[in-house]
């Protein structure tokens, strides 16, 4: 069993486009302004968190695979990018082969309701540029072409758990030589027609969109100071064993509280939503940071901050250890455990 | 725990198929599908499941459901949730575990590929939503039970199981994907036994995808002729329960194969389109065949992913060229697209119990209205019902965004 460690991270926010933005809006601690998305038919608007329009046009837009991307794409690509940027610094990874994993749950919702509105109108006028990008393996697909040296790449489809199941993933193919390093990758964009579903199933929760990512490697030399140290087994939500079920067994696998960790949760705004998780987690008495309640509601984006934010507060000092907590809206309950690297290089 | 997992200290072990389950427009479950496959009969016909009126092509693959379902442990109304794509894979996966004669248990993996889940939910949700902006009624169920992870809980649910759901999107390769997938936990020794597969069902927003790229074909679908125009779209689901050859001796269960290789690679060429060499599908070949330690010469017949569009065909025909040299001038293939169209993300599942099928019962699935070699082709293609000795067969798989997946499955005796 080798050693698996984060050997980066990126993240695209309704903060902005990188770690420092993700990082100052948790250290500000407030929550980040809403904005109103019109519903075609009703008077009253929905709610979001957007990911504000980035300072400069990204460089990266220009590759001719990104020409019609829908947002997804972009928040994917810039947090891969993020998150690679120091391996492709360090001329012994100039030939490393990749692995891409990307998980979504939603997925490419922006051009599918495009496509699907067309198709509804006229499917004799329904645009080919646009199908193709309906797929939930695009992302994955352009990000592969941006970054080239990319050996295997897999979508996972799945609630915001899943995306630890990604990161395990990850960890196997590197532990089975089958890449050199791995991205996992959890996006999501929106519109209003996810608002619209969110409200039907959480009134208090407000949609959000991004990206995040984590870069792992095998390698110590190539590590950013923190290490994978534990994913807990995926405990299903079955007839036998509910959502706060799923949620105590999760938490009962990742030890006991121990000074110095912190706690990444997934608590937001909603009490009968988060009650699971809550309960699950009602020993801690260490420090915690809720992401939702300050991004929102970003789905398997909102998985993948939580696992940033939890790499970022390790590989920059302020814990030694820290724990993520992902209960799923309607699949499962997975927790992971990073750890710091002793005499490590820093993120 | 998903990591560290137990390190595995002994050889990967062998993986069997002890169960399989299919529903394809050429009928529910084995005899039916095998039947036809033998006799490379065509399941298409005019599509009844949306308004076509408005698209360039007019036919599908459609499955008829039946009446009556298998009884489950979900309740009625549990059960009519599930869509039309929850209801074939609920079918699949019912077979496959009657075969098998595996118990309901806990702790049981599922993995499964998709490119849609319930996809025809999500249309319902997006048509009630902007043509009935007050209306609500049945707005949360479909928000919930449109996504594929859910259908699949409802799944194990209905066995009385339950364990980790995987569920693969990696477009029209994702039931290769999954399958490959579900051998690699066993292989690794992160599961003694898998159940696996994949599934999609028609609809509206896909069809008018496929139509809108001109990729459908208007008169009808021949892989690798020289004369093809486009693929043709079908619907159903497979499923296959995997398990370590250690544990189906231990139960004493009938071994259908063995699942002996997988390869997986991604082509960054262009989202929609393979590089025009075929360099990736190589590569996965490639990969199969060293998982599976067996060269081109020992491969008996190919299940190709044959779709019937120029670039698709003239791709893979040059891969397959390539890799098998001078065995390929006698090696068998066929893509059985031909006879139930492109069945998305559940293909690669569908493709590899068609390949136990040849295994089983010794014949080669045909394309009937098959009539000139594209020139790319240096190996024939199965064009009448024939009879033939096979051990080895070799299924490939590949999808929108290029990931490319082969199986290799080997004849039990």
């Amino acid at each position: 069993m080798s050693k698996i460690f984060v050997a980066g991270i990126g993240a695209v926010s309704p903060a902005g486009w990188n770690v420092p933005a993700l990082r100052g809006a948790l250290d500000k601690g407030e929550p980040l302004p809403v904005q109103s998305l019109v519903r075609p038919g009703w008077d009253k608007p929905l709610h979001a968190r957007l990911v504000p329009n980035p300072p400069v046009r990204p460089e990266f837009l220009a590759h001719p695979r990104l020409r019609r991307t829908s947002p997804i794409t972009h928040y994917a690509a810039a947090a891969a990018l993020e998150a690679v940027a120091g391996l492709r610094a360090n001329p012994a990874a100039k030939n490393f082969r990749l692995g891409i994993v990307v998980c979504l749950q939603s997925g490419c919702v922006q051009y599918s309701c495009r496509f699907y509105d067309e198709t509804l109108k006229d499917p004799a006028t329904a645009s080919p540029l646009v199908f193709p990008e309906t797929v939930y393996s695009a992302p994955a697909s352009h990000v592969a072409a941006l970054l080239e040296n990319v050996a295997l790449a897999y979508s996972l489809v799945g609630d915001p758990s899943a995306f630890l199941q990604g990161v395990a993933l990850g960890a196997q193919w590197l532990e089975e030589n089958r890449a050199d390093a791995c991205l996992i990758i959890g996006a999501e964009e929106t519109n209003w027609i996810i608002a619209d579903a969110l409200w039907h199933l959480d009134r208090r929760a407000i949609v959000a969109a991004g990206a995040g990512a984590l870069c792992l490697c095998r390698d110590l030399k190539f590590s950013a100071g923190v290490e994978l140290s534990a994913i807990t087994d995926a405990h299903t939500f079955s007839a036998r064993q509910n959502r706060a079920q799923a949620a105590r067994a999760m938490r009962g696998q990742l030890g006991k509280n121990s000074p110095g960790e912190l706690l990444c949760d997934g608590i937001g705004n909603s009490p009968r939503t988060d009650a699971a998780e809550f309960a699950a987690w009602s020993d801690w008495s260490g420090p915690r940071v809720s992401l939702k309640k300050i991004l929102g509601e970003g789905l398997m984006a909102a998985a993948a901050w939580q696992c940033v934010a939890a790499c970022d507060a390790v590989a920059t000092g302020k814990f030694s250890a820290a724990n993520v907590s992902l209960v799923g809206s309607n699949q499962q309950a997975i927790g992971a455990r990073f750890t710091e690297v002793a005499q490590a290089s820093r993120l | 725990m998903l990591f560290p997992s137990t390190p595995s200290s002994v050889e990967p072990p062998r993986v069997v198929v002890t169960g399989a389950g299919i529903v394809t427009a050429l009928g529910l479950g084995w005899k039916p599908n095998a039947e036809g496959f033998r006799a490379g009969r065509r399941a298409f016909r005019p599509v009844t499941l949306f308004d076509v009126s408005r698209q360039r092509v007019k036919i599908a693959a459609e499955v008829d459901l039946p009446k009556n379902f298998p009884a489950t442990r979900l309740s009625r109304r549990q059960f009519e949730r599930l869509d039309r794509a929850g209801k074939m894979l609920f079918l699949a996966v019912h077979e496959a575990w009657q075969q098998a004669g595996w118990e309901a248990a806990e702790n049981l993996p599922l993995v499964l590929g998709t490119t849609a889940g319930g996809m025809t939910l999500g249309e319902a949700y997006y048509r009630q939503a902007v043509q009935q902006p007050q209306r609500h009624r049945g707005q949360a169920t479909r928000a919930v039970q449109y996504q594929a992870q859910v259908q699949a809980r409802m799944v194990l649910d209905a066995l009385g199981c339950s364990g980790p759901i995987t569920v693969i999107s990696n477009a029209c390769a994702s039931g290769g994907s999954a399958i490959g997938h579900a051998f690699d936990l066993i292989r690794s020794g992160q599961a003694e036994r898998v159940v696996a597969g994949g599934y999609d069902a028609l609809g509206e927003l896909v069809f008018s995808g496929f139509d809108s790229l001109q990729a459908l074909s208007p008169t009808i679908c021949r892989p690798f002729d020289a004369k093809r125009d486009g693929l043709a779209l079908g619907e159903g689901a497979a499923v296959v329960t995997l398990e370590t050859l250690k544990s189906a001796q231990r139960r004493g269960a009938e071994i259908l194969g063995e699942l002996i290789g997988y390869g997986t690679a991604i082509d960054g060429h262009h989202l929609t389109q393979p590089h025009p060499q075929g360099s990736t599908t190589l590569t996965v070949m490639k990969q199969a065949c060293a998982s599976a330690r067996v060269t081109p010469e020992e491969i008996n017949y190919i299940n190709a992913h044959g779709t019937g569009t120029m670039l698709n065909d003239s791709s893979e025909a040059l891969a397959i060229s390539e890799w098998a040299g001078p065995r390929a001038a006698t090696l068998p293939v066929s893509s059985t697209k031909a006879s139930i169209g492109h069945l998305l993300g559940a293909a690669g599942a569908v493709e590899a119990v068609v390949c136990l099928m040849t295994l089983r019962e010794q014949w080669l699935p045909p394309e009937m209205e098959f009539e000139t070699l594209d020139p790319a082709c240096k190996f024939p293609i199965v064009n009448k019902p024939q009879d033939a000795r096979i051990n080895v067969v070799l299924s490939n798989s590949f999808g929108f965004g290029g990931v490319n997946a082969t199986l290799i499955l080997r004849r039990w005796a």
